[in-house]
């Protein structure tokens, strides 16, 4: 239990979900304080192969600005990103290669399959295609379309915010984490 | 004075490793460059990141359902796909389709052209340095989604059309659109060239860039935009004319060397010509039925299928695939956003194609990229790349 | 100069390979001959150099698979164009299964290289003389032509397609 705060104690000062709130100032747990910095500075590295691709170049141009949620800064290298954005049809000559990259990525890292290639392989249901890229990697949002509107992917990254404002910050360190990796094979 | 580099040090070459994920590639392909500091001596390249197998499903699904894939190859460009797929089968079955189906389907495929060339070359500036040209221009491609949009439904895989015709008539909305469009983008597009065109910076950067000689490029297989910039003035809209393309008047612009330059200016001339295209198509559009009487291939609309039991038989029929299929073989090209797009169509009769091979024209001509940037620059073959317009999904297939 | 007409072109290739020429067919406009397969290069040489017909582009090779055509189950099939005439041509050259093998087309026109490593790809057909036949779009490991007729599409790995699931 926390410590009740009688906010009528402190003037100008609101408890929100967050904290305690008031001009200038906010009291948080560190969990909910690294959460918001992390959910609101999400480095994305764009693994765009084919169709999906171009519609998430449409969330990144002008008209839908995917910098408007903290993901200004497009990351082509692995090491300074946080959120994989795998767009399009993952072939099973590329499921290594998806694998290195996201093996690349530091921890805390977050991956969003967008489009139903990525998500189940969609309609390329053949001998050539990873039948969705979580026969490889572990994925937190699923965006399905075919491909999604801009809109769509918005709402997936708005999504995987939620879920980082969330997540405890020993997570990373958790068995049941490690568990996960180790499903995938990853160490 | 002794120059400090021995040949023994000459001999040594670095590799470096190009892809398959790299930003500068825009798309999926691996380059394994053999470099002597920054001069390309050699280059391996690795294709099929992304095979999807087309010609494989096409061989298990009827006709109507290969629309679909056709949107996935060349997917900046997808309506021009899917309206070469269609007309395809129109040859196969033996049906003239209305002029005004035709007139619709001519705007929507310049339209498609504009966007497809508004990508390769926003990006040939992006990989420049002008990101500017990028932001404004892909508003532009933006717009033309929404005409999509009104037309079919969809933004970017649009499985625009039907076999026989068009799925609806050209709306007000737009109408309106494309007017705006054709009103408005000229000023953005003029302002983008005016950026680029006779920049110093640009020009000392792309002239001379990845150059390929008329006769090399014909030789690989060059077609479209590449092709004519190499010097050939071979374009099928011309050559071969299709959907009516005889009835306007427009130009085919060439270049001389078949470099980054020339591949770029031919691109925004035939932005020019698209939309001269688009205006006489627009102001001429001829009355009439936007499809023709096939109702053995032509979806019927849903309201019929809901209300009268002929349409629900036809539709029934047409998704059973229980519809005749004349047996033959039938080649047919569209001039796609890079080039010669073919589709090679064995019927046996059958629901399926008993086999459907895509002329994928950045399959073909991707081939020449090593002899283009052997002995340039590192940073001039990511130039030569952008401005080939290589579209991997199309690549493989 | 006379109009060059299909017939012309057809009397043509006969004159000048004779029984080489195995049968010939017109559809939907365009000529389509098949020839022995031995002689591909040079058949597509003579269209390409002969003054009149100057078949200058290849525009497409790709392969066919007929499983029912015993002893000659794969085609090669060559789509040639000629910028001059403005006149297209299919050949078609029948190869056994059994020994798949045809000279290439790679001596004439580079674009054959890579379709010709696509189709080895698909359908294992050796190009004698090729520069570098390897797969290109699969994985080098793979052990089977995926595009002959008697391999399945589906990837077989999936197991959320089961009838169960469609209430079948």
């Amino acid at each position: 239990m926390g410590i009740a705060i009688d906010t009528g104690a402190i003037p100008g000062t609101r408890v929100t979900e967050r904290g305690l709130e008031g001009e200038g100032f906010m009291a948080t747990s560190l969990d909910k304080f690294v959460g918001m910095a992390r959910a609101n500075s999400l480095w994305p590295l764009p693994f765009a192969t084919s169709c999906c691709g171009i519609e998430f170049m449409s969330t990144m141009a002008s008209d839908f600005d995917l910098a408007r949620f903290g993901s200004e800064r497009i990351s082509f290298s692995p090491r300074q990103a946080d959120m994989l954005l795998v767009a399009g049809t993952i072939a099973k000559k590329m499921g290594p290669v998806l694998k290195q990259v996201y093996l690349q990525m530091a921890e805390p890292r977050w991956v969003i399959a967008i489009g139903a290639c990525a998500s189940s392989g969609g309609i390329f249901d053949t001998y050539s295609v990873l039948q969705g890229i979580d026969k490889v990697i572990p994925v937190d949002v699923y965006v399905p379309g075919c491909p999604p509107r801009p809109e769509q992917i918005l709402d997936g990254v708005m999504r995987l915010q939620e879920l980082v404002k969330k997540e405890s910050i020993h997570r990373r360190n958790s068995p049941e984490y490690k568990a996960l990796l180790a499903s995938y094979g990853i160490e | 004075m002794q120059d400090p580099i021995t040949p023994e040090l000459l001999k040594d070459y670095t590799t470096l490793n190009l892809g398959p994920t790299h930003p500068a590639t825009h798309g999926i392909f691996q380059n394994v460059l053999k470099l002597d500091g920054e001069v390309i001596v050699d280059t391996e390249q690795t294709v099929g990141y992304i095979h999807r197998a087309f010609e494989k499903i096409a061989e298990r699904r009827p006709f109507y359902q290969v629309t679909t894939l056709t949107d996935r190859m060349n997917y900046c460009s997808s309506p021009i796909n899917n309206i070469g797929w269609h007309m395809t089968v129109e040859k196969l079955i033996q049906v003239e389709i209305p002029k005004r189906a035709q007139y619709i389907r001519v705007i929507i495929m310049e339209l498609a052209r504009i966007a497809d060339h508004i990508i390769c070359n926003a990006v040939i500036g992006v990989d420049t340095g002008a990101l500017t040209g990028f932001t404004y221009m892909f508003q532009w491609r933006e717009k033309i989604y929404d005409i999509y949009e009104q037309i079919c439904g969809a933004r970017l895989t649009t499985n625009i059309g039907r076999i026989g015709g068009m799925e609806r008539d050209l709306n007000e909305t737009a109408i309106r659109l494309i007017n705006e469009f054709l009103r408005d983008f000229p000023k953005v597009f003029g302002q983008f060239r005016s950026l680029l065109e006779r920049n110093r910076i640009f020009m000392d950067r792309v002239i001379g860039t990845g150059p390929i000689s008329a006769e090399r490029a014909l030789n690989y297989g060059f077609t479209g935009p590449n092709l004519r910039a190499a010097g050939v003035d071979y374009d099928v809209r011309v050559m071969n004319p299709y959907s009516s393309y005889q009835d306007f008047d427009f130009n085919i612009p060439i270049g001389t060397s078949g470099d980054t330059y020339d591949r770029f200016m031919v691109r925004n001339e035939e932005m020019v010509e698209s939309m001269k295209i688009i205006r006489q198509a627009l102001d001429n559009l001829p009355e009439g039925r936007h499809f023709a009487d096939v109702p053995e291939f032509y979806l019927p609309p849903k309201e019929d299928v809901y209300t009268k039991m002929e349409a629900l038989i036809w539709h029934f029929k047409i998704v059973m695939g229980e519809q005749d299929v004349p047996i033959g073989e039938v080649y047919h090209s569209v001039e796609g956003g890079n080039g010669e797009l073919g589709y090679y169509l064995v019927s046996d009769g059958g629901r399926a194609a008993y086999r459907l091979h895509f002329r994928r024209p950045c399959f073909i001509y991707y081939q020449a990229y090593p002899e283009m940037i052997k002995g340039s620059m590192l940073s001039d073959a990511i130039l030569t790349m952008s401005s080939m317009n290589v579209i991997a999904g199309e690549l493989d297939g | 100069m006379a109009e060059i007409t299909n017939t012309y072109i057809l009397e043509k290739l006969q004159q000048h390979f004779g029984a080489d020429v195995l049968s010939s067919e017109e559809s939907y406009s365009m000529l389509s001959v098949t020839l022995n397969k031995d002689r591909n290069v040079d058949v597509i040489k003579f269209l390409r150099d002969d003054s009149e017909l100057q078949f200058n582009f290849l525009t497409d090779l790709c392969a066919v698979h007929y499983p029912d055509n015993v002893g000659n189950e794969l085609c090669m099939v060559y789509h040639m164009h000629s910028f001059y005439t403005n006149l297209r041509i299919r050949l078609k050259f029948f190869i056994p299964i059994s020994h798949p093998h045809i000279a290439t087309m790679t001596v004439l026109y580079e674009a054959a290289n890579w379709q010709e490593r696509e189709t080895f790809d698909f359908y294992g057909v050796v190009f004698d003389g090729h520069p570098n036949l390897k797969r290109i779009v699969n994985v080098d490991e793979m052990d089977y032509f995926p595009l002959r007729r008697e391999y399945p599409l589906e990837d077989g790995t999936r197991n959320d397609k089961a009838d169960e699931y469609f209430g079948r």
